[in-house]
């Protein structure tokens, strides 16, 4: 067995489309075995783009990658019995029922397990005889993610898994995701909900236009950033009128309207200092909200530093524009991004 | 979703098999088959277009002075069928085939997994190619049965230009695909090839009645090596130089399909 304990090492990569845009501009990270890692960005932050040269679709235009020991691209017969994938979208013959499409799948996979275990685990089993195109959006996942596990893959690259899949699919994923890395999986996910990042990766790496804006486990992520106290200026009030903020821990503030947001890595001394202030001056603070670091903070932050407020809306909802761009190769990748960035 | 098994990272000892090429090719091959079964447009031009369309092509033959080239209907309706087969069974349904698959994502996810390229392209184009052949037996039964078709003089050239024919119209099938956005515009980039061949190639007018310049032309065409081999095979008139000039002229096209095939054919659709 291999004693290298980084499955999967990506050094300096890069990738180049068609019309000169720069879609994954130099990332390096690596993945241990049994290690569930996210890659975490909005829609085209460069997501697709470095899972699919993981999986050997494309030949980097620039770095390495060893999934296993080998290049992905060139040593492909070595890795893809190893591996399993499961792509953003579709890629099943709609007029295809679903058991045929696992039938077929079973067929080229090494070491496939029983199409019926694999159906049942997608809760596929009633539905062995419709077609795929009469499938929900939601099934259609669930037969993708069965069928990229049938083979039992050492290592499991998941484009977006639970994208278009309600609150208990979700769940069910994520409890599938986790029994496979109990059992020795190493799984790559890509995706833009923070709360299945969050939720799910032992590590992170948020991508932000084709970097890597920040690394680690979830904690060390959110550790990075300051935390944050808003509240609505009361009536007459300046900001120049609160106690002095760098007295009060305050590393950064900014006014939105009335409501004045302040960020601090020391929270407590910050928030005591503004109350016991408001206390004696007998001010009420309305729409107070104190809140520590987190994970979509973060990832505000990261999306805000490079591109301006607006460009940060986009995630953790299930925004879909501009995700098809990120496959393309005419340079459409963060058209929206970067004409949000000039909106600013 | 729970309960999944928990295996030894060691290994996949006591799991199903390794696959082989042939066992992938095969399952791609069978749901290929059960897609062919169950389109019925594709079904229409690949399988009843080839059979119908000599029987309307016999009353023109008949104004021809085919015999003059020492030719009879029997001898220019066969391989206008076999050619009709290649260019509707095979290559216009397989251009629609590699189009449809690669737009709905299917030959990306099949690129995933441990399908090689030409297994996945291979795979998907066996069942057309099976039609090929059998509509190929058929129209070779119903000439010797119904047109008094004698037995061929040098099957070997007939059998070889019928499988030229098939890899090549195969490729050029993958060819055409890159070329082609929408299933429905399979119609137009199919077209030029169907139309010149069956004007050019010998299939309506054997080359054999056109003026001697424009014949040496046309038998440059693609399909023209095919339809001179299926016809010397059932004549035995072809010299071996004219057998060899035709291998060497299928053999050119077939490497130039294949080697643009690996060039330039699209994998996932152009956004």
């Amino acid at each position: 067995m291999n004693t290298n304990e980084h499955v999967i090492e990506v050094t300096g990569l890069r990738r180049v489309y068609g019309g000169g845009f720069e879609a994954v501009r130099g990332i390096s990270f690596h993945v241990g075995r049994g290690e569930i890692f996210a890659l975490l960005g909005t829609n085209g932050a460069g997501k697709t783009s470095t899972v699919e040269l993981l999986e050997g679709l494309a030949r980097p235009d620039g770095g390495r990658i060893s999934v296993l020991g080998h290049d992905p691209y060139t040593e492909r017969a070595a890795v893809r019995p190893r591996t399993g994938v499961m792509l953003q979208e579709g890629g099943f013959p709609s007029e295809l029922t679903v058991a045929e499409t696992a039938r077929m799948w079973a067929g080229c996979v090494s070491g496939a397990g029983p199409v019926g275990r694999a159906l049942a685990l997608a809760g596929l089993t009633a539905r062995a005889d419709v077609r795929v195109k009469q499938l929900s959006g939601g099934e259609r996942r669930r037969l993708d993610l069965a069928l990229a596990v049938l083979g039992e893959p050492e290592v499991l690259f998941l484009d977006e898994p639970s994208t278009g899949l309600d609150a208990e699919g979700r769940r069910d994923t994520w409890e599938l995701v986790r029994a496979l890395r109990d059992a020795g999986t190493t799984v790559l996910l890509t995706t833009h909900y923070l709360e299945e990042a969050e939720n799910l990766a032992d590590r992170l790496a948020i991508l932000h236009k084709g970097r890597i804006a920040a690394a680690g486990t979830p904690a060390e992520v959110t550790a990075a950033q300051p935390s944050r106290i808003a509240f609505e200026l009361p009536e007459g009030y300046l900001p120049g009128d609160l106690p002095p903020l760098d007295e009060l821990g305050v590393c950064g503030h900014e006014l939105d309207g009335r409501v004045i947001r302040l960020r601090t890595r020391q929270l407590q001394r910050a928030a005591t200092g503004l109350l016991v202030w408001a206390q004696r001056t007998g001010l009420e603070l309305r729409r107070l909200d104190v809140r520590s670091a987190s994970l979509e903070e973060a990832f505000l932050g990261i999306a805000r530093e490079a591109s301006g407020d607006t460009a940060a809306g986009g995630i953790g909802e299930n925004r879909e524009i501009g995700e098809i761009g990120e496959n393309g190769e005419n340079g459409e990748i963060g058209d929206a991004g970067e004409a949000e960035e000039a909106a600013a | 979703m729970s309960g999944v098994t928990v295996r030894d990272t060691g290994g996949r000892a006591a799991r199903g098999a390794v696959t082989t090429p042939a066992r992938r090719m095969a399952a791609l091959a069978r749901a290929e088959l059960t897609l062919l079964g169950r389109s019925r447009s594709t079904l229409l031009t690949a399988v009843l277009m080839p059979l119908a369309l000599p029987v309307s092509l016999a009353p023109a033959i008949g104004g021809m002075h085919v015999q003059d080239a020492g030719l009879t209907a029997g001898l220019v309706l066969l391989p206008a069928g076999i050619g009709f087969s290649l260019l509707f069974g095979v290559y216009s349904a397989l251009t629609v085939i590699y189009t449809a698959r690669r737009e709905e994502l299917v030959l990306k996810r099949l690129r995933t997994g441990e399908l090689r390229d030409v297994e996945i392209l291979g795979g998907s184009a066996l069942p057309v190619l099976a039609t090929g052949l059998v509509q190929s037996a058929v129209l070779v039964a119903g000439s010797t049965v119904l047109l008094d078709v004698p037995a061929p003089k040098a099957p070997l050239l007939a059998v070889l230009g019928l499988l030229f024919g098939l890899v090549m119209c195969a490729a050029l099938a993958g060819v055409t695909a890159a070329a082609t956005r929408t299933v429905e515009s399979a119609q137009v980039t199919t077209a030029p090839m169907v139309l010149v061949s069956m004007a050019c190639s010998g299939m309506a007018v054997p080359l054999e009645l056109m003026p001697h310049g424009l014949a040496s032309a046309c038998a440059l065409l693609p399909l023209s090596p095919v339809i001179a081999l299926v016809r010397g095979g059932w004549t035995g008139a072809l010299s071996a130089h004219d057998a060899l000039g035709a291998v060497g002229t299928a053999l050119a096209w077939t490497a130039l399909a294949v080697f643009a095939v690996r060039r330039w054919f699209r994998w996932e659709p152009r956004r």
